[in-house]
């Protein structure tokens, strides 16, 4: 048989609906992979038996109709599955089983996919390099000893390293576009709304958006399709039609207008980022669009901003934590309060720790308003900034990154370092607009690069529209040989 | 200015003290199924048995809205004079508690869903009018037991997550009775509008309530102690009372009051600083997240407004008005929307007087004695109806009905039925009733000579004679008219 | 701004996080670190601004008032690590 785990998504899908191969037989392959490369300690739980029994059903009763017809897909740990454990990459949720399925894995799932295994991550989705998991850090397929980003390291490790064809994460501040920046993949923040978090483990519920993490520009379309869609369960779910992604998808860009946020020019940032930006900007004027300066004058303080504004809400979205209900317990102390204060000390990690205290602190009396309404108002003008950039131009192009993936442990003592990562992502969260981040080149290093787009509201056809075009004139080829194999 | 004597201080060593009083009453909403969930808010259920994935807070789950319960804290504002807001934001307030999964409850901190308001009391001194500060929706909490196990408390969700308004009055209660009619007339509007049963033993209406001292004639407002969830209007007076005067003697011995959470104890009588509400005042409070600011269409607050029952105060100046009741009366007939309605259905077809008197007498006193409510009387209007008819149209005399009452209220059997078997019907027939006068006339010979040589009080005798003999059932007046024709 | 220790201890006592005595002082370093970056958001001018409370525009969807869910006890307890056939289980609350 011969290996087809290297290949795209849409390629596979192809290849299961035209009947030459069948889905236990993808299935497989992918499992072989995934026991060949523990080293990388991309997946946190393995659901192999379930997929092998759904890849059987499959085959035994297959609907060629579906979008992933046949499809094993593992997923970002913080997506809750039925039956099948889910940790947030948390001690705290160390042993936690849901009896019940997230909208948007449901949607996967409806649309032919299962569930191969559970993919690490930062815990509660706090970190930029997937080291303050409590399952231990990930290694990026790129290069021995670098991260793969964060907080959806596992997921983008994982895909690069070909052991699943295409995957879902989380983005709060970056989450997705960043990691996909560092291991040379596709990775889509949607318009906030568009994905359901209803069974997501939040950690900010005004910034997380589920998306997908992909090969190709083309598999990106196809996983958005299956996963976006209106629920009422969730109320900043975003009432609309479903779009068909894939069919829209073209290269033709002819017309639309790109900004370029001078504010982007960060002091400090390698040349190699500075000569990829300005390939991008190449690329899609050869192809027809129309290259425009613009300022987004605010984007110096979406940063701090995020890091009022995420923490806030995540100290009162992880309260829930507090060994009642489900989750760890610690045995020591006597009353309540105790158990509360041993639990939660026991039971967070040092970097989720650190973020409820900011968060806890910038919501206390006397502080509330020097803080959580200062970012809320400085939150609004960013928005502000966007909006009049796009009465301008049909989207925006950055880099995704200030620089290509890390070393493990070169910034884990070093918090502002680590948070200044996400420099280009955090605007798009904090305004609810769609972001995309492509591979485009590497660096001298041979560490892949990608660049951002940034769309408007609900504009996610406009930016798959553009990373496809630019995709297929970037030439760039992943440069991952399977050291872990060896 | 006289002194009022009906006023309520308290006395100390340094004068008298006057007492500020501020509710916080939780009313549950009617509804269904719970403010963010769809589970059931039935009361009595076994634990944990009306509990949702969202009212146990498991990751991942977030909140929806039930409509309902958004409407009824319209309705209830509209039935408390107050200013509806078109735009109301949902707030986390955050603390720890066994009973609280989310770690935080959503309610209304900025901007609730109604501002300011008024009710009005009828108070023994005359009416006096109360300013409600707000009334905003928000999430109970679940209910942790302590009582089953030494050295674990047990917690049940059933309620966690259930709607309840919280309406906020301003400071301007000043005594256990003021308070006591303020609830009772909260409640009993909210029982008009349907938005809220009341029931205080299910714990559908509760309340927090703020007390602080100062001396008589003083502006400013004292430091206030919170007494917690008190579930009854008894237990809210006790508390005052006592919380009123521990302020009191902790002023006048030279300390300070600290602001702080006290729980009332029932057994004890005496209120109690509560230690897990320490740091309760930084609730950090901050808009959910998960939910979106709640615009308010005009059109559904004019249709709600058009469609807004006849409240109490309304109600009572109609029946004044149309039915020419005291105010006393009026008051009393409309505290409760159910003994409206028993009293309204009464005088469709029977004397308004006579009802009165009848529903406000002798009704309360056997539904006061079984300790019940008019709904579970055993006497319906129909019967209350039939019984007051016949006493109008003579069938019966007062004192016969009053027999008939003492079946009824136990039975609430059929009056006529009643008066057929006891064989109570008036006997209007002048000559059945002069035979029988003829008879006790003739068998008291001696005193009808005394009658008549100038002994009038006798006349009474006589009467008596004619009703004991009859079995009460000779109708008086012909008798009074048939004596006196007799004893000329 | 820096964070000294009584401020951590308290906001640590507020979020229900008991913290180790010797760990105190690094992390008091570390969030003075990130306090003394956030601080930048004071140099911006917001004078009319109002705060952003959604970044959706739109507003709250509500659901009909029917009973839909609960009777899942066995779903709700099963996961606590002290629980018994109706109830959870926590170690005694002083009030």
């Amino acid at each position: 048989m011969p290996d087809i785990t290297n290949k795209s998504l849409t390629e596979i899908v192809d290849l299961i609906k035209k009947k030459e191969i069948k889905s236990e037989e993808v299935t497989n392959s992918y499992i072989n992979n995934i026991k060949k490369g523990k080293k990388l300690n991309s997946f946190i739980t393995e659901s192999f038996d379930n997929a092998l029994t759904k890849s059987k059903n499959f085959d035994a009763n297959p609907n060629y109709e579906l979008l992933l017809p046949g499809v094993p897909l593992a997923v970002k740990d913080l997506f809750c599955t039925n039956g099948i454990r889910t940790t947030a990459g948390s001690k705290m949720l160390e042993n936690f089983v849901p009896s019940y399925e997230s909208t948007v894995t449901s949607n996967l799932w409806s649309e032919g996919a299962f569930l191969l295994g559970k993919l690490n991550c930062d815990e509660y989705a706090m970190g930029s390099s997937n080291e303050t998991s409590f399952f231990g850090n990930v290694i990026n397929p790129v290069k021995e000893n670098t991260v793969p980003g964060g907080s959806s390291g596992g997921s983008a490790s994982a895909l690069a390293a070909d052991f699943t064809p295409a995957t879902i994460g989380t983005d709060t501040g970056g989450s997705i576009r960043q990691p996909a920046s560092f291991t040379g993949t596709v990775g889509l923040k949607p318009t906030y709304g568009l994905c359901s978090r209803w069974g997501i483990v939040a950690f900010a519920s005004s910034l997380d958006q589920a998306g997908p993490m992909t090969k190709t520009v083309s598999d990106c379309a196809l996983m958005l399709q299956a996963m976006s869609g209106f629920d009422l369960k969730d109320s900043t779910s975003i009432n609309k039609k479903k779009e068909n992604y894939s069919k829209k998808l073209t290269k033709d860009i002819k017309g639309l207008k790109i900004g370029i946020p001078k504010e982007y020019r960060v002091s400090g940032m390698p040349n190699e980022i500075e000569e990829l930006w300005e390939k991008g900007k190449k690329i899609l004027k050869e192809e027809g669009a129309e290259i425009i300066d613009i300022s987004l004058p605010h984007t110096e303080y979406a940063l701090p901003t995020y890091y009022i504004v995420a923490p806030a809400e995540a100290s009162s979205n992880l309260a829930r934590y507090d060994g009642v209900k489900y989750g760890f317990r610690s045995s020591k102390g006597s009353n309540l309060i105790e158990m509360y204060e041993n639990t939660r000390s026991e039971g967070f990690g040092d970097e989720v720790k650190r973020r409820i205290l900011i968060g806890t602190y910038v919501l206390s009396s006397g502080y509330y308003d020097a803080y959580y309404i200062k970012a809320q108002k400085v939150r609004q003008l960013i928005k502000n900034d966007f909006d009049n950039a796009f009465t301008k131009v049909d989207a925006i192009l950055t880099p995704s990154t200030p620089s290509a993936a890390f070393k493990i442990g070169e910034k884990k003592d070093d918090p502002i370092s680590m948070y200044l990562n996400d420099i280009f992502t955090v605007p798009a969260n904090l305004a609810g607009i769609p972001a995309m981040s492509v591979p485009i080149g590497h660096d001298k290093n041979n560490l892949p690069l990608g660049l951002q787009l940034i769309g408007k509201t609900l504009g996610e056809q406009t930016l798959l529209n553009l990373a496809f075009s630019m995709e297929s004139k970037s030439n760039f080829k992943q440069k991952i040989i399977k050291w872990w194999e060896k | 200015m006289s002194e009022d004597k009906s006023k309520y201080l308290i006395d100390g060593i340094q004068g008298k003290w006057e007492v500020v009083i501020g509710l916080e009453v939780h009313a549950q909403v009617s509804s269904k199924s719970k403010l963010f969930s769809g589970s059931s808010t039935t009361f009595g259920g076994d634990p944990n048995t009306q509990v949702s994935l969202v009212d146990s807070a498991f990751p991942g789950m977030l909140p929806v809205i039930n409509e309902y319960c958004i409407e009824q804290a319209v309705k209830t504002g509209l039935g408390i004079n107050a200013q509806i807001n078109s735009y109301s934001v949902f707030d986390r307030k955050n603390y720890f508690y066994a009973d609280l999964p989310q770690g935080y409850q959503i309610s209304q901190f900025k901007n609730p869903i109604v501002g300011e308001g008024e009710i009005t009391l009828d108070l023994k001194t005359g009416t006096k009018n109360i300013g409600i500060e707000r009334l905003h929706l928000e999430q109970d909490a679940g209910k942790s037991i302590h009582d089953l196990d030494p050295s674990n408390t047990f917690v049940d969700l059933n309620r966690s997550g259930i709607a309840l308004m919280e309406i906020v009055s301003k400071p301007d209660l000043r005594s256990p009775d003021e308070v006591n009619a303020y609830v009772k007339k909260l409640r009993s509007i909210m029982r008009y509008l349907g938005t809220c049963d009341g029931n205080m033993q299910e714990g559908s209406l509760r309340a927090d309530v703020n007390v602080s001292v100062r001396k008589e004639g003083d502006k400013k407002l004292g430091t206030r102690c919170e007494i917690k969830n008190v579930n009854s209007i008894k237990f809210m007076q006790m508390a005052i009372d006592h919380e009123a005067r521990r302020q009191v003697e902790l002023i006048e011995s030279g300390e300070s009051i600290v602001q702080e959470t006290r729980l009332f104890d029932t057994k004890k009588n005496e209120t109690r600083s509560m230690r897990s509400k320490e740091d309760a005042h930084d609730y950090r409070y901050f808009p959910d997240p998960d939910l979106l600011p709640l615009n308010l269409d005009k059109n559904l607050i004019e249709k709600i407004k058009k469609n807004l029952p006849e409240l109490p105060d309304q109600k009572k100046e109609r029946f004044i008005k149309d039915y020419s009741l005291s105010t006393y009366e009026a008051n009393v007939l409309v505290s409760e929307k159910e003994v409206a309605a028993f009293f309204e259905e009464v005088i469709k077809t029977a004397d308004k007087k006579l009802a009165t008197n009848w529903i406000i007498g002798d009704l309360f006193a056997s539904l006061n004695e079984k300790n019940i409510s008019i709904s579970e009387s055993p006497i319906k209007a129909k019967e209350m109806v039939s019984l007051i008819n016949s006493i109008s149209s003579g069938l019966i005399s007062g004192r016969a009905a009053k027999e008939v009452f003492e079946v009824m209220k136990d039975t609430g059997a059929n009056p006529v039925k009643i008066i057929e078997e006891k064989g109570l019907k008036q006997k209007s027939d002048p000559k059945e009733l002069e035979a029988l006068i003829d008879k006790i006339l003739e068998e008291n010979k001696d005193k009808v000579s005394q009658y008549k040589s100038g002994k009038d009080k006798l006349f009474g005798f006589f009467v008596g004679q004619a009703m004991k003999v009859s079995g009460g059932t000779a109708n008086p007046q012909l008798v009074n008219d048939i004596l006196k024709n007799k004893l000329k | 701004m820096s964070i000294d220790k009584d401020k951590i201890k308290h906001t640590a006592k507020l979020a229900r996080i008991s913290l180790d005595e010797n760990k105190i002082e690094s992390l008091s370093k570390d969030l003075s670190n990130i306090f003394n970056f956030i601080e930048k958001l004071s140099k911006t001018n917001t004078g009319k601004v109002n705060p952003l409370t959604s970044i959706l525009d739109q507003s709250l969807r509500t659901r009909e008032d029917e009973v839909t869910d609960g009777g899942i006890r066995d779903k709700i307890l099963e996961n606590s690590p002290n629980k018994n056939e109706e109830f959870f289980i926590v170690p005694k609350v002083i009030e």
